[in-house]
């Protein structure tokens, strides 16, 4: 953190695109900036205390919206087939989109081809439907290698594909953010979009893990 | 940790609007953890803003709760000396400037401001 702050694009206002600038943040982001940054560098705040502190509570905001889209993919042929034709309004059906001047775009997983998002430039990130961003995918190491080695990237974080497998790596920018449509795990026939919503991680939604199947295969009441 | 009268939540602990709230309610933790002040002493700063908000027409707790929590941490910080309004005010202008300044897709730093 300290002095330098990667911009996540999630200011409440509207994007000009005329403008090459860094779009500029609301004024109450601009107060918490300004206390973080001062307080950071007079010692009075460890950027380490804070950012676990922050890790804590970043699946706080917006909680598990894009959990239930998913899971609502996966119960709702034809929500899934409106989701992968324009993300952006069939989110904002369900409620969750309450900013303009961005776009999403949801890619499914199958068994031919995985999705990784990235965003190489900076952290642009769906958080309004995934919360706040962990602190990896804001990190120049993985900015850069989600791109050189995605499939590297992908076994630090346990996930080991198919040979057959494509891996195929979305780059956000700030007027398109992806969300990955993970594969319904096997073993979750009959189950309600609840239960499902809740096998759904964010990991999973930026692509870096799949979702795995229940551990039993009794329903979860 | 205490938990605050008005603060948004749900059965799994506090929600928040944006990242903004999420940082500044972090913040307090950080402050209140590294013996700046007791949550006792919090929760006076957090009612004075509250209650006079209040009594100023704030009528939807729930949507501005994070504003009045920013603006207590503002005015706690003031008074326990930790920085003072004229600093504030002038690294709020740094951070707007250095956003002006910074091209789109640059992390954005406070030396851009200059």
């Amino acid at each position: 953190m300290s002095n330098s702050e990667d911009h996540d694009h999630d200011h409440d206002h509207d994007h000009d695109h005329d403008h090459d600038h860094t779009a500029l943040p609301s004024e109450l982001e601009l107060r918490v900036k300004a206390l973080e940054s001062l307080l950071i560098e007079k010692g009075l705040v460890n950027p380490e205390t804070l950012n676990e502190i922050i890790d804590t509570y970043e699946h706080r905001v917006g909680p598990r919206n894009g959990a239930q889209v998913v899971a609502k993919a996966w119960t709702s042929a034809e929500f899934r087939q409106a989701l992968l034709t324009d993300a952006t309004d069939a989110v904002a059906s369900l409620g969750f989109m309450g900013r303009q001047g961005e776009h999403l775009k949801v890619v499914a997983n199958s068994d031919d081809v995985h999705n990784l998002v990235v965003c190489t430039l900076c952290s642009c990130y769906p958080w309004t439907v995934l919360g706040l961003p962990p602190a990896w995918y804001k990190s120049a190491p993985y900015r850069s290698r989600a791109v050189s080695e995605p499939r590297a990237v992908l076994a630090e974080f346990g996930t080991h594909l198919a040979d057959t497998t494509r891996v195929q790596v979305w780059d956000s920018t700030a007027e398109l953010r992806y969300l990955v449509l993970p594969q319904r795990p096997a073993g979750t026939e009959g189950w309600s979009e609840a239960q499902l919503a809740e096998l759904v991680t964010r990991n999973a939604m930026i692509g870096v893990e799949v979702v795995n199947p229940p551990e039993t295969n009794e329903v979860r009441g | 940790m205490t938990n605050f009268l008005y603060q948004p939540k749900d059965a799994n602990g506090p929600v928040f609007k944006a990242p903004w709230e999420a940082t500044a309610f972090s913040l307090v933790i950080a402050l209140h953890k590294s013996g700046t002040f007791t949550w006792l002493e919090w929760a006076n700063y957090l009612t004075v803003k509250i209650e006079s908000a209040q009594a100023q027409g704030d009528a939807d707790i729930g949507d501005t709760y994070y504003e009045h929590w920013l603006s207590a941490l503002e005015a706690i910080a003031q008074e326990k000396k930790l920085t003072d309004v004229s600093e504030l005010v002038q690294r709020i202008e740094q951070w707007r400037s250095a956003y002006l300044n910074t091209p789109h897709g640059q992390a954005v730093e406070l030396n851009a401001s200059v």
